[in-house]
Order: C-alpha cells, then sequence, then structure tokens
C-alpha cells in the first residue's frame, strides 16, 4: 500500500499534548484507512498507556563499539588519534575503551593499520512491536471489524545518553501504511530532528502561554530549517492569553484544532484515556483534523 | 618511583590543583633521585569530555606509578586503575608538601573515583 | 554551597514554575537554565544579558573543491550516511545526520576534506534580581549532546564559587538522555517534579532510576496533585519505597498560568493554595 500521509507531532515544549493528539489521531484515522503508530520519545515513552497495544515483537537494539584484539595490537595510538570521542585510550600495556563514550563511527577500525580492532555490541535499549485495537473496547460493539493500529515504541536503556540509534530503529520496525503517525519527544534538537525529518507534515502542539509560545517559536524554526510544512494545534486553549494565535498568524502557520482547557480532559488523560473514547464528540475534531493535513501535505 | 601531582602552577611551590583531568599540569617527581618535570596538560582543559581518559594516559605514559590530585572522576580512575597508577586523592597544599606526606607514607590510596564524571569545580 | 537539578522524567510537569519560585525563596542563590534546547526560565527572571558568547560544537567536515577527485570513497565510509555524492563531484553534507567524527577526512586520499567546528549556539550570562542567571539557546536543529549543558552548569558553579552562594539552582529538561545526564553531574541532590498521571508515573519511574544510579539523593514532589489524588498517593509510595524523599504536594491553581504570563514567580504573583505550598516544599527541602 502506498504511504498516503506521514505526520509527525512535535513541539518545543514538554508536556502540551503531543500524546494526546497523536493517539487520538491514530485512533480516528483508523476509520479512514490502515495506520502506523511510531512512538518517537524513547527516552520516556507513554503512547502505549492510553493505546494498550498488544506487543508481539520485542528485540534488543546494539550499537556496534570496538573491541581491541590486544594481540595485534602494536599500540601505534592511530586508534585514540583518531576517535573523535575519547572512547579509546591507548596505555603503554593496554588499550581502553569507554563504549559510552562510542559514536558508532567505526572510525577506528577502519584506520587501524593492524586490524586489531573489531566490533562488538552496546546495548542501548529494546524495540517492541505489536498493534492497538482502534475502537475502545467500551464502545465495541458486536458488529464490524476491529480496525488495528500497527504499533511501535522504544525504551532507551536507564543510562544511555544517545537516543538518536534507538529512534532509527523504531522508524525501521514501520511497515507501509496510510497513515504514519510519529509521536515526537519534546524540544527541538536531534532526537526531534530524528523523528520529524522524513515527515509529510510537522503537528506541533502548544498551549497558550509565554512558555508555550517560546519554544513553538524554536519548534516552528526548526521544522523550517529542515522544510517541513508545519501546522499548530493549541491545548488547553484560554489559560493564557492570546499571543500563540497571533504568533501562527504572522508566521502564515495554520492553527488547525484547538481544545479548551478543561479539568476533565486533565482527569481522563492522568487516567490514560485517550482524549476521542472519553469524549467522543471530538473524534469528529480529529477527522476534520486529519483531512486538513492531508490537505497540507499535498500543496 | 615516579610519582605526578596536579598542580595549577608549574613547581613545586604551585599549589596541588583539586582537578585532575583538566589540572594545567602535572609535576612528575622521581622519589629516588629528587628530578621533577612539568607535564603540560592545556589541551584537556578546553576539552568537553575525554579529559580525564586523556590526561590519564599521559600520566599513565610518562611512568607514573602514582598520583596526587584533589579530586578524580570516573574515567580518569579506571585509566590510571589500567595503567597500575595508584590514586590518591583530597589531597591539599602545595606541591612540595604533597611529595612529602606521600613520602611519609602518611596518604591512603583511594579505592575508587572521588567524584561523579564532569563535575568540574565545586563539590 | 548546595547545587540542586530540577528535573522531571515528563515534560511539562512544572519544574521552570518551580525553580522561577525557588529563585525567590533561596538565599543567595546563582541560577542555571540547562534546558538548552527549550529554555523558558528567563520569562521568569526578567534577566539583564552581562555577557554573551557563541558556543562552537561539533566538527563539521569542509571539502576542497580544488583537491576532491570525487572518488567517493568518504562517502562509502561513512557511518551515519550524512554524505551524498552525484557523479564524482565534490559530495555534499547533510549537516544534521553528520556526527563530526572526522573519518571522511581520515581516509580521504586526496587531504582533500578539513574538520572545522561550527557555532551552534550561544549562551549568556545575566544579572538578574534574585541573582546571576547562566543560561543558554542550542542552535535550530542542532545536535544536543550535552556539552552545551555542561558549559551552561559549570559556568554557573564557578560564579556560585566565586561569590560565595548558598545555592545552585539548575532548571534540567525532560528525559533521560545526554542533557538530563549531563544536568545531574556534580549535584548534591536532585529534585523530581512529577505529576499524577499514568505518564507521569512511568516518567518519574525512570528517572528516578537515572538519579539512582548516580547515587544523587533524589527529593520528589507531586505537582497539580488533586488532579488525581489516587495516584498522587501511588507515586508517593512508591518514591518513598525507591529510597526518594518526598518533600511535598502542590495543587493545581490556575494562578500559575497567570503568573507565567506576567512574567514573575509564582510566589511574587500572589499567595493562594499553590504558592503557598510551593513556599512550604522549598521549606522542606532547604532544611533537609
Amino acid at each position: 500500500m502506498r504511504t498516503r500521509l506521514r505526520v509527525a507531532i512535535a513541539s518545543g515544549k514538554g508536556g502540551t499534548g503531543k500524546t494526546t493528539v497523536a493517539t487520538s489521531l491514530a485512533l480516528v484515522l483508523a476509520d479512514a484507512g490502515s495506520v502506523e503508530f511510531l512512538d518517537c520519545d524513547v527516552e520516556e515513552p507513554n503512547a502505549h498507556l492510553f493505546l494498550k497495544p498488544t506487543i508481539e515483537r520485542r528485540e534488543k537494539v546494539e550499537m556496534p563499539v570496538p573491541q581491541v584484539d590486544e594481540d595485534r595490537c602494536t599500540r601505534c595510538g592511530r586508534c585514540a588519534e583518531v576517535c573523535q570521542f575519547k572512547a579509546i585510550a591507548v596505555l603503554k600495556d593496554s588499550v581502553l575503551t569507554f563504549p559510552e563514550l562510542c559514536h558508532g563511527c567505526t572510525g577506528c577500525w577502519v584506520l587501524c593499520p593492524e586490524q586489531a580492532i573489531s566490533a562488538t555490541g552496546r546495548e542501548i535499549g529494546t524495540v517492541e512491536s505489536g498493534w492497538a485495537s482502534a475502537r475502545p473496547t467500551r464502545l465495541e460493539g458486536a458488529e464490524g471489524q476491529v480496525r488495528c493500529v500497527g504499533f511501535h515504541h522504544g525504551w532507551l536503556r536507564v543510562g544511555e545518553a544517545m537516543s538518536v540509534p534507538l529512534i532509527r530503529a523504531v522508524k525501521r520496525q514501520a511497515r507501509e501504511a496510510d497513515f504514519t503517525v510519529l509521536d515526537a519527544p519534546p524540544g527541538t534538537s536531534c532526537p526531534v530532528v530524528e523523528s520529524v525529518k522524513d515527515a509529510d507534515v510537522v503537528v506541533l502542539v502548544t498551549e497558550p502561554t509565554p512558555f508555550g509560545l517560546n519554544d513553538l517559536e524554536l519548534a516552528a524554526d526548526m521544522a523550517a530549517a529542515m522544510g517541513r510544512v508545519a501546522a499548530v494545534v493549541v491545548n488547553r486553549a484560554g489559560i493564557g492569553d492570546g499571543r500563540v494565535r497571533g504568533f501562527c498568524r504572522s508566521r502564515g502557520l495554520p492553527l488547525l484544532l484547538e481544545v479548551p482547557f478543561d479539568r476533565r480532559i486533565a482527569e481522563a488523560y492522568s487516567r490514560g484515556e485517550p482524549l476521542v473514547a472519553a469524549f467522543p464528540a471530538y473524534r469528529a475534531k480529529f477527522a476534520e483534523l486529519g483531512r486538513s493535513l492531508q490537505g497540507l501535505a499535498r500543496r | 618511583m615516579k610519582i605526578a601531582i596536579t598542580t595549577s602552577g608549574t613547581d613545586l611551590d604551585a599549589p596541588v590543583d583539586p582537578r585532575f583531568g583538566r589540572a594545567r599540569s602535572f609535576v612528575i617527581y622521581d622519589t629516588e633521585s629528587g628530578q621533577w618535570s612539568v607535564l603540560d596538560n592545556a589541551q584537556n582543559l578546553a576539552a568537553a569530555q575525554g579529559a580525564g581518559i586523556q590526561a590519564a594516559t599521559a600520566v599513565v605514559n610518562a611512568g607514573a606509578q602514582a598520583v596526587l590530585t584533589g579530586n578524580c572522576g570516573p574515567k580518569a580512575f579506571r585509566t590510571l586503575a589500567a595503567g597500575k597508577v595508584a590514586v590518591y586523592t583530597d589531597v591539599s597544599g602545595s606541591v612540595r608538601e604533597a611529595i612529602e606526606r606521600f613520602l611519609s607514607g602518611t596518604l591512603q590510596p583511594a579505592a575508587q573515583a572521588s567524584v561523579d564524571a564532569h563535575s568540574g569545580i565545586g563539590l | 554551597m548546595k547545587q540542586l537539578v530540577v528535573i522531571s522524567g515528563k515534560g511539562g510537569t512544572g519544574k521552570t514554575t518551580v525553580v522561577g519560585s525557588f529563585a525567590a525563596l533561596a538565599e543567595r542563590p546563582v541560577l542555571a537554565d540547562c534546558d538548552v534546547d527549550a529554555a523558558d526560565l528567563h520569562l521568569l527572571l526578567s534577566p539583564a544579558v552581562r555577557h554573551a558568547e557563541d558556543f562552537t560544537g561539533p566538527l563539521r567536515p569542509v571539502f576542497d573543491g580544488a583537491l576532491c577527485t570525487g572518488c567517493g570513497l568518504c562517502v562509502e565510509k561513512c557511518a551515519f550516511n550524512a554524505l551524498e555524492t552525484a557523479d564524482g563531484s565534490v559530495p555534499v553534507l547533510d549537516a544534521i545526520a553528520c556526527e563530526g567524527c572526522a573519518l571522511c577526512s581520515f581516509v580521504c586520499p586526496a587531504q582533500a576534506i578539513t574538520m572545522r567546528r561550527v557555532v551552534a549556539g550561544r549562551w549568556f550570562v545575566s544579572d538578574t534580581r534574585f541573582g546571576p542567571l547562566v543560561h543558554a539557546r542550542l542552535g535550530v536543529a542542532q545536535e544536543n549532546s550535552g556539552k552545551l549543558v555542561t558549559l551552561v552548569r559549570n559556568r554557573a558553579a564557578e560564579i556560585a564559587a566565586e561569590s560565595g552562594a548558598q545555592w545552585l539552582l539548575i532548571d534540567g529538561s525532560p528525559g533521560i538522555g545526554c542533557p538530563v545526564i549531563a544536568s545531574l553531574a556534580g549535584a548534591d541532590a536532585v529534585l523530581i517534579v512529577a505529576e499524577p498521571t499514568l505518564s507521569g508515573r512511568s516518567d518519574l519511574e525512570r528517572v528516578a532510576r537515572l538519579a539512582a544510579g548516580f547515587r544523587i539523593p533524589t527529593l520528589v514532589c507531586v505537582n497539580k496533585w488533586d488532579i488525581n489524588e489516587a495516584l498522587t498517593r501511588q507515586i508517593e509510595a512508591e518514591s518513598a519505597a525507591a529510597g526518594c524523599r518526598v518533600v511535598g504536594r502542590i495543587p493545581y491553581d490556575d494562578a500559575v498560568s497567570r503568573s507565567i504570563v506576567q512574567g514573575v514567580p509564582l510566589v511574587e504573583h500572589d499567595d493562594g493554595p499553590a504558592a503557598r505550598a510551593l513556599r512550604t516544599v522549598w521549606n522542606t527541602l532547604a532544611e533537609g
């Protein structure tokens, strides 16, 4: 099946509602075609708490790090010279490697004149794949098929510094689908860049406060620097001021949806209930969001 | 034997530098002959990471069998241990005083790193 | 001088709000905003920048077109697929995929590649009415390896040591990766600001494990606790069982948003329920 729409949900600020928007969007898009959901926040994955997937596959992900054959090593020091990350130290009688600093660039083993270095693995985390039901059990009737959403996420090993290689591994799990929804981590730097870089459209979720606005601007700059089409969803509308709306207008960023602040929404979220499950009236709004995004992506 | 002492100066009256990886220099002192030289550590001062490893490598390769310093981070400690260098932390005062204390046997070697990685200044 | 780092695991739990008020409550603090990716603390402290500097971060290859023979060896060897070439022309760099490993420069048979440091952000030392603030802005779409975080933290620690400050208060970032790890180094204590949601609980467990791995005393406080009281109690019990010290709870209060809109710390804005709870948390923490 041809991929029709690849949408990434990001934000500068954390806690604005990315997962809320991403999970509800995926659940509603399941009515219109096949959906693959990728939770790219491998440091702190949350989407599984809302989509409650059945996990069918679990794989350890490793990064290649150097291993030195001390018998072949002549202590020439070339490896330590080329390593930009100081992950290898050549002492008089031994060679030490620091796998936690290694970026997997392969430089040391490519350049070792004695071919004394080979690759071994360092575990950076796990990826899990499965599927989630697109109709919450409460509303399931006997009629019709249960729609499924393909689900993939990753768990970064606690203490592992680098998340980008694991995000790449999560993305590789996804199958072709009509709709691919990527839930990005917060921020605007490398993990987010990796998550959104091949999206047809990036949805920036924000809140109408100075923090939300400040970070939205950074996120909009990031999307623009990457040549991504961007649109905005305002969550907790009504709690701050109107500057976010003004900003969207001035930057020509389509404001596609506003979800008003409502304590009941916050409470449902706290219990792990997707927005469209707890408040079915939102299904229509998310279907509309989906259509708007398809329109934007086509331009 | 040769011992290395971290210092923010360049001679025996200079103070012991509380940092290891980013110490300004090391005095390499030969306890038998009393001869000493200075090993400059300037290239590591600005390094974002790996300063401890590089400084430790330099100290090991200079033939030192002990290091006297204020603090020592985990990667530096590991590198020094691999090079069979004993690490003495919590050393202060002048380089000369530190050497005297070492020679009189009043210093205890550290069993592990005294600070976390990248602790920089202040404990 | 005590170094307190405020983190959360989950984003949006209220770190910056908490640090902003701690700045007003602490005696002679130095502040550091280590959320260099999406810095917000300055929005509450009205800083006057007195020193600004470029942050030169990663290395990137520069190609000498005159020397390049178009052999494509660099493209082939790059482990990150950061180089692309079309028919023997000078390779084009994907600066975002590039990790600055310099392997291309080493393998190039024509010595046509040199590595140059790129300006990846800007950092600042500012004065605020509570004390000096060190903060930064990472460049758009840059790698957040923790280097800039370390720079901000170390500079703030230096200022604190020089000025004899009692507290170094550090606003951390969400997650558990490089930037968070870099902000934890040297901390005397960590405060995790939690929220009573399933997501918040899941994220708290992971970041608490990270702090425990660094052997840093960990404090926990649940913000917006009344959104879900049962979860609040569960989180407090689980945190205590994991060896964390629970230092208080803060109720949901829409005064928080109003104080952010006004650009002032909550405890200066009003004396409502959240403000009072924040003062209690600070007093509990500062005593212990």
